[in-house]
């Protein structure tokens, strides 16, 4: 099967600092990384891989430093890595991001499978994932925890508070993976030479000539950032499982009883 | 070695160090007490290909220069020298086979090492140490076979190893010029392996006895021709022994950086004691013989990359990173006081680790013996 993979190069957040007097990120000199839920992606499309055949392409949008990030890729399983850069594409929100992927990405071929993490850790909307999926107008499956693929079937593990839902779809669809689906390899000394010297293929505007100006860019992008925050945490709830119904009914009173909420004589 | 290594090499290296961080650090204490052998740990290491960094790309290896490769290990022993010495080890054996081995020897060993597996080099017998020359292992042919006859000890390797170089005379008769090298395939019958030495250092590498007992090989498992097995044995121990000055100083860097740490955390009366002068000379010390030891290191290898001879460079790296470790990770002890010596801190360790930088691979009595040689002759 073939597999495309988005990667996003991120700064790496766990070494940015806050400028103390403006309170806001110092980015300058923070270094690059491979947004951490892509690289789950492409493990898990390099999994895919080596138990079906095929092969991995990653792309990422960016600048042209973005090339250390598809290197890093090539060093850890994908076959292909194609930047998608022009100064035409600066700028760009979410949606014109994902069109201009989208774009790409059917220019590059026919994929049965195209994987993204499930958020960018700088971004952190995690709509591209969806967006490239309506774009393609293909099916999509967010925050995949397990893949498995059968012909021309696909049967996935979704995340969410409550536990997860198995689905099934008909490829090809886009899946968003979050981080429980693997742990990412390590290079090897001499896949990483190997991608060192590799040439990365970059795709322009030019190079896309049945793309819409008017979708790409500051232009193209209707998003318009009011404010920033963090929301509120949701508390979490407690969980009471044991091992009979009996078991847990007393330990549920028990919880209320010390809560003070039920009085044991009653 | 920052300012040494080129942007490649440099990446290698970061690649290395956050594996050996991430993967091997938090595991480290556990098994020095243990001193239970990390195979677990040491699997992912071949998925890296740390175990054929040195192996030449036509044999399926990376082919990686000596400069970078010591670079790597010097990371790897910042966590843990023994180990880095596990995978070190293996290519001690392979140097021999590669210095001294015809193309199907190179394949049959590269072939035994590639999918993850480690080697050993054995030489040493209880009562054949820096007199290697007086060893009693023999080999005997017996129509296209040799039988190997042989007790080694402090085998690096001995009980995990799926293949050995050993160490054996041909021709007693002809005293060191009748000693001979051959591969030695694990899966031979009559190898017995024995005890694991409990030692004070390097304690999550493995190290044993081994007994040859009438083991057989083909004669094309015969390294180089008959009586070339001392030469060998020497000349492999020129190249390892910059290496091993890699390993010391990874260890006196990893001494540096806890003492440096605790010198500026440790507050005595009312200020850090990295404030007092004493202390910081100490400080500065441990950085000038820690740099020296890293700048020999590396000279060693650049002239080992150009093919150029070392065994004067070879000895005086060697020695000086041995007595450097030990006083590095003494003096770490120091700036400890008596948190120095508790094993709820790290320092302790690393002292325990240096000591055998100053015994293995030729005592550094004996490196003096090979650079006054070197000088006279
Ligand atoms: C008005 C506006 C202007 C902006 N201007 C700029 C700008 O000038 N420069 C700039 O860098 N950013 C700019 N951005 C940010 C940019 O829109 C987002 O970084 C980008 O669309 C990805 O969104 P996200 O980070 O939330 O990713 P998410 O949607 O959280 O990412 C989900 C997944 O999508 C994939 N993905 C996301 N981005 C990429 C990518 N670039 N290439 C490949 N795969 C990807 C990855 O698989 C990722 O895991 C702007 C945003 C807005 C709203
Ligand atoms: C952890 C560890 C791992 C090892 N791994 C291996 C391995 O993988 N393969 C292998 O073959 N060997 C290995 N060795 C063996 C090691 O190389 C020997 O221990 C070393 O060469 C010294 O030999 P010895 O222990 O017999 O000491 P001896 O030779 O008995 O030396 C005892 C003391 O006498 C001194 N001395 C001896 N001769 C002279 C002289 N002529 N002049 C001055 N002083 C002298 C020595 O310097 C030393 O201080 C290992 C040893 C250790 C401790």
């Amino acid at each position: 099967m073939d597999i495309l993979v988005c990667v996003k190069q991120v700064p790496d957040t766990a070494e940015i600092k806050i400028d103390p007097v403006t309170n806001t990120l110092i980015r300058a000199g923070v270094p690059s990384i491979v947004n951490p839920f892509d690289k789950n992606a492409l493990e898990a499309a390099v999994q895919l891989k080596e138990a079906h055949g095929g092969s991995v392409t990653v792309i990422s949008m960016g600048p042209d430093q973005a090339k250390a990030a598809l290197k890093e890729c090539l060093s850890v399983g994908a076959d292909k890595a194609v930047l998608i850069s022009d100064r035409l594409f600066g700028g760009s929100d979410t949606l014109a991001t994902s069109y201009i992927l989208a774009t790409a990405i059917k220019k590059l071929g026919k994929f049965d499978l195209v994987l993204c993490g499930k958020q960018a850790i700088d971004g952190d909307t995690g709509q591209v994932g969806p967006e490239i999926a309506e774009h393609l107008g293909i099916a999509q499956l967010t925050f995949i925890a397990k893949i498995e693929v059968s012909g021309e079937k696909i049967t996935v593990q979704r995340e969410h508070d409550e536990g997860y839902e198995v689905i099934e779809a008909k490829l090809p669809v886009v899946c968003t993976v979050i981080k429980s689906i693997n742990e990412p390899r390590y290079a090897n000394i001499k896949s990483k030479m190997a991608a060192n010297k590799a040439v990365i293929e970059v795709i322009t505007a030019a190079d896309l000539p049945e793309i819409d100006l008017t979708k790409i860019g500051l232009k193209g992008s209707p998003t318009k950032v009011k404010k920033t925050f963090t929301p509120p945490r949701k508390e979490s709830g407690i969980r009471i499982q044991e091992g009979t119904g009996r078991e847990s009914a007393l330990k549920f009173i028990e919880k209320l009883v010390v809560a003070k909420l039920l009085n044991r004589g009653c | 070695m920052g300012n040494i290594l080129t942007a490649e090499q440099k990446e290698l290296v970061e690649m290395v160090r956050n594996f050996a961080i991430k993967e091997v650090k938090p595991h480290v204490k556990e098994l020095d007490e243990s001193g239970e052998f990390p195979m677990e740990l040491l699997k992912p290491a071949f998925e890296m290909g740390l175990h054929c960094l040195e192996i030449p790309e036509e044999y399926g290896g990376a082919g990686l220069d000596y400069q970078t490769t010591a670079a790597v290990f010097e990371e790897l022993a910042k966590v843990d020298a023994g180990y880095a010495i596990s995978l070190v080890t293996t290519f001690v054996a392979l140097r021999s086979v590669i210095m001294a081995g015809n193309e199907a020897q190179k394949k049959l060993f590269a072939d035994m090492i590639i999918p993850g597996a480690f080697a050993s080099f054995c030489l040493t017998e209880p009562n054949s140490g820096s007199d290697a020359s007086s060893m009693r292992a023999s080999a005997v042919k017996d129509g296209d076979e040799y039988i190997i006859n042989a007790t080694k000890c402090f085998v690096t390797n001995g009980g995990v190893a799926d293949v050995f170089v050993v160490f054996a005379s041909t021709d007693k008769s002809k005293g060191v010029k009748g000693i001979s090298a051959f591969i030695v395939e694990r899966s031979r019958p009559g190898i017995v392996v024995g005890k694991h030495e409990n030692k004070m250092g390097l304690r999550l590498s493995n190290t044993t006895d081994v007994a040859f007992v009438d083991v057989r090989v083909p004669a094309d498992h015969l390294l180089g021709k008959e009586g070339t097995g001392f030469t060998t044995a020497m000349n492999t121990l020129n190249v390892s022994r910059a290496f091993v000055g890699t390993l010391a100083v990874g260890i006196c860097q990893a001494a540096i950086d806890e003492a440096v740490k605790y010198a500026i955390e440790r507050i005595q009366f009312k200020k850090p004691i990295g404030q007092f002068q004493a202390v910081q000379m100490i400080l500065a010390d441990m950085e000038i013989q820690t740099e020296a030891a890293r700048q020999l290191v590396h000279h060693a290898m650049i002239l080992m990359d150009d093919n150029k001879p070392v065994v004067k460079e070879g000895s005086i790296t060697k020695a000086f990173c041995g007595d450097t470790v030990v006083k590095v990770t003494t003096d770490a002890v120091q700036i400890f006081g008596g948190y120095g010596v508790s094993k709820e801190y790290p320092v302790e360790k690393l002292m325990r680790d240096s000591k055998v930088f100053q015994i293995f691979e030729g005592t550094n009595q004996i490196q003096r013996i090979v650079i006054a040689k070197e000088m006279l002759k």
